[in-house]
């Protein structure tokens, strides 16, 4: 039976894998899509991409994007994440944000963009995104969602604290919308979010730059939720000694945590010493900082090279009996080319460095030249 | 033409003998200057550029294959071959060309990327990259070194002993004009060098052979038995195979024309091997700035050229986006002019002439086109006769007393 089944639906993916090498065959050295992606780049079957549908800003330096995601889309559970890659400047970059919506009945998905100070991607994406702009999708991940509620169990009462820090508020978001539509008609109360009582801890710089302030007071007013709004220049800057006195029922609560490093480490240790159940989201990993040399490591081959910082990769990489792939070795012929999963270089000719982060870099990494370029901290390269 | 280093012996100006070492490393300065110039304003509007032209090459080739399904009507075949003519040389030239130079890696878009890119070529751009990437552009215009001097197969430089099989190479170099990317295919795997050698059973060898091959058979099935084959609802088999043919040809020539304009026209310098021992950064640029010549025109011609038009500013910077090439020119222009450098420039017709020319004079033994005229014609056809079919005693007597007689009627004019 089993069989039989597996059978019936390989069929069809066997005669479409035929389909694609015979169309192949007339487009070679392209593949068809490059040539359907000019029609239909949200088509079913091609590279996930989004169309932005609108942009609405939120306070001065954050904004929405409506995105209409192409027709692979597999959808998402509120608090989840979709990584996005915008060209910034030419460059492709990859940034992960929170979805901040439930699914949609359109089919559209969201996210909310804070304009980083000094940043690279979101100012980018918060000041510059129009309407038709193409975005690169992948699809939506993430652990930070709220448990699924058995349907076996009696329904009991889900008593939840969200503490939210600045932009952490979007994955937050995302759960409450999807909890507590908003309608014309003011917040509905659906049965299925009847059992939650929820109470939400929101840090933040100042109040105008509180992201979805209003959407959480109108939630507040409704009596979906209880905020406790928190801004550093009004109340000072969180202790969380004080978090019995701001949420007294902070022992029968779940929490659920998002925002900066800091803020997750102090609660997970808070948390930790009174064993209390803690779920939390981080959206940046610790910030790399470029250094004289480094150790570069092949994760392939095995070997971590130490190399200075005065030096070519590519050299010190043969010095140590590394195969490494090489060509003019000044720099032009883009033979000795590898991607860099994280680490640091630095371009022995202008001293420019090139960064990659693990989830923010594209999948594949960077790629770099070995020929020119020197290690500026701990390196992996995918060799 | 004679090497740089060989000049002075007899008696040309070495262009470069005014140059001491502070002026190569100020040229030098100014040069990388001009690069880090570039790639400070690299951005949004460079990505726009390849993404364009793109997207206007696939239009333009899916539009005339659609066009080409009903080759039968002549129309349709005009329009079609020509459509598809400009899509391949578009694709080849400003396109994959450049790709394969990493010039837009730096948008780190997988798609437009020198590893990832394959072309519509005989080779196989992993082939290619090593071939011209590494050996052509490190190596350029040193003889000996650089294949794509002649690529092996002609005779490109006065100091080359003559031999009676050069008095084919115009032909040899129209065949290879004709059936051009099969030619670099060829040279791209040093075919002749690993059978004069005997290493075609080499693993190496093998790999890249077969790699070759299958590229070809791939290339051949699309352009003349796929689309043929679509077409053959409208009873087109036969008219679009012959399009399709035409469009290769007509690729190949105008690839062979732009290609031989960037190194093979009057004017243009050539080096000796021992003369890139130890060669500093400066005195690779210099290399680069005499081994070069730029077709001057209009922008389209820069566009069809691959911006090879910009052949000096394309191999001082090889990896610099090719739509910079135009706006660094006034300023490379200018440097050549104050260091008093011959910046080699001419429209296209005057260098695809100067670069046959040469082929032309070069197959013939020293000297003798420049000293043949209508009159003494019938002396130099049979001293001509009498070098190619006497024994090589014969040719260097009969080229020293033409070296000879050359150098007194200099010496008369003066």
């Amino acid at each position: 039976m089993l069989g039989c089944m597996s059978t019936t639906l390989a069929q069809p993916r066997r005669w479409r894998t035929r389909a694609l090498k015979l169309a192949e065959t007339a487009t070679t050295p392209l593949v068809p899509a490059d040539f359907l992606d000019l029609f239909a780049p949200l088509r079913a079957g091609a590279e996930l991409r989004g169309r932005v549908e609108s942009v609405h800003p939120e306070t001065a330096d954050a904004a929405t994007l409506v995105i209409r995601p192409g027709a692979d889309w597999r959808g998402h559970v509120p608090g989840q994440y979709v990584r996005i890659g915008v060209d910034v400047d030419g460059v492709r970059c990859w940034r992960a944000y929170s979805l901040t919506h439930g699914p949609r009945a359109d089919g559209r998905i969201s996210v909310t963009v804070k304009a980083v100070p000094d940043g690279h991607v979101s100012p980018y994406l918060v000041r510059h995104t129009r309407p038709g702009t193409l975005l690169h999708l992948e699809q939506a991940t993430g652990e930070f969602v709220l448990p699924v509620p058995s349907s076996v169990e009696p329904v009991e009462t889900r008593k939840l604290l969200f503490i939210t820090a600045g932009s952490g508020i979007t994955p937050v978001i995302g759960m409450l919308r999807n909890l507590f539509p908003s309608t014309d008609s003011g917040v509905l109360r659906l049965p299925r979010s009847a059992a939650y009582d929820i109470t939400v801890l929101h840090v933040a710089p100042s109040e105008p730059e509180s992201i979805f302030l209003d959407d959480l007071r109108r939630l507040e007013a409704a009596g979906s939720i209880r905020l406790v709004a928190r801004y550093d220049d009004q109340h000072g800057l969180l202790d969380l000694a004080d978090l019995d006195t701001l949420v007294p029922d902070l022992a029968d609560r779940t929490t659920f945590a998002c925002g900066p490093g800091g803020l997750l480490d102090a609660v997970t240790t808070h948390h930790e010493q009174r064993d209390l159940p803690l779920y939390t989201e981080q959206f940046r990993v610790t910030a790399l900082v470029a250094g004289e040399g480094g150790t570069v490591t092949f994760d392939r081959a095995g070997v971590t090279v130490d190399c200075d910082g005065g030096r070519p990769i590519l050299e010190q990489a043969e010095d140590a009996g590394v195969l490494m792939p090489s060509g003019c070795r000044m720099g032009i012929c883009y033979q000795c080319v590898l991607p860099m999963r994280e680490g640091v270089v630095r371009d022995l000719r202008s001293g420019e460095l090139t960064i990659a982060v693990p989830g923010e870099t594209g999948a594949d990494g960077v790629r770099i030249q070995t020929c020119i370029n020197a290690a500026a901290g701990p390196c992996h390269l995918d060799h | 033409m004679t090497t740089i280093q060989k000049k002075p012996a007899i008696g040309q100006v070495n262009p470069i003998a005014h140059l001491d070492a502070e002026d190569l490393e100020l040229i030098a300065k100014e040069l990388d200057d001009i690069r880090q110039s570039v790639i400070d304003t690299r951005g949004e509007r460079d990505a726009r550029y390849i993404r364009r032209v793109i997207k206007t090459q696939r239009s333009i080739e899916l539009g005339s294959r659609v066009v080409l399904l009903a080759s039968l009507f002549p129309p349709a075949w005009v329009v079609g071959t020509a459509g598809l003519s400009v899509a391949k040389i578009l694709e080849n030239m400003e396109i994959g060309h450049n790709i394969l130079h990493g010039q837009w890696d730096w948008m780190r878009d997988p798609k437009i990327h020198s590893t990832t890119w394959e072309w519509d070529s005989a080779t196989p751009a992993e082939q290619w990259k090593h071939a011209h990437n590494e050996l052509h552009h490190n190596f350029t215009n040193v003889i000996g070194k650089d294949n794509d001097l002649g690529y092996g197969i002609m005779r490109v430089d006065e100091d080359q002993p003559w031999h009676p099989m050069h008095l084919g190479q115009p032909m040899w170099n129209f065949i290879n004009a004709l059936f051009f990317e099969y030619g670099i295919a060829a040279y791209d795997l040093e075919f002749r060098g690993a059978i004069a050698r005997g290493t075609t059973k080499d693993p190496k060898f093998k790999r890249e052979f077969k790699a070759v091959r299958d590229k070809i058979k791939r290339q051949v099935t699309k352009d003349y038995v796929v689309h043929p084959a679509l077409s053959m609802v409208t009873g087109s088999f036969l008219t679009t195979m012959a399009a399709n043919f035409t469009a290769n040809t007509v690729r190949n020539l105008w690839s062979h024309s732009v290609i031989m304009c960037g190194h093979f026209p009057e004017g243009v310098q050539t080096f000796e091997k021992r003369s890139i021992d130890g060669e500093s950064k400066p005195e690779w640029y210099v290399r680069q700035m005499l081994g070069s010549a730029n077709i001057s025109g209009s922008k389209l011609m820069h566009i069809m050229t691959g911006n090879l038009s910009h052949q000096i500013e394309h191999h001082l910077f090889p990896d610099l986006p090719s739509n910079r090439y135009g706006e660094i020119a006034p300023k490379i222009k200018d440097l050549f002019e104050r260091y008093g450098l011959d910046y080699c420039e001419r429209p296209l017709p005057q260098q695809v002439y100067s670069a046959w020319h040469k082929v032309v004079r070069l197959s013939l033994p020293n000297g003798w086109l420049d000293s043949t005229t209508p009159r003494n014609l019938p002396g130099q056809l049979k001293r001509l006769y009498q070098m190619s079919t006497g024994g090589p005693k014969v040719r260097r007597a009969l080229q020293a007393r033409m070296t000879q007689e050359q150098r007194r009627s200099l010496a008369r004019a003066a």
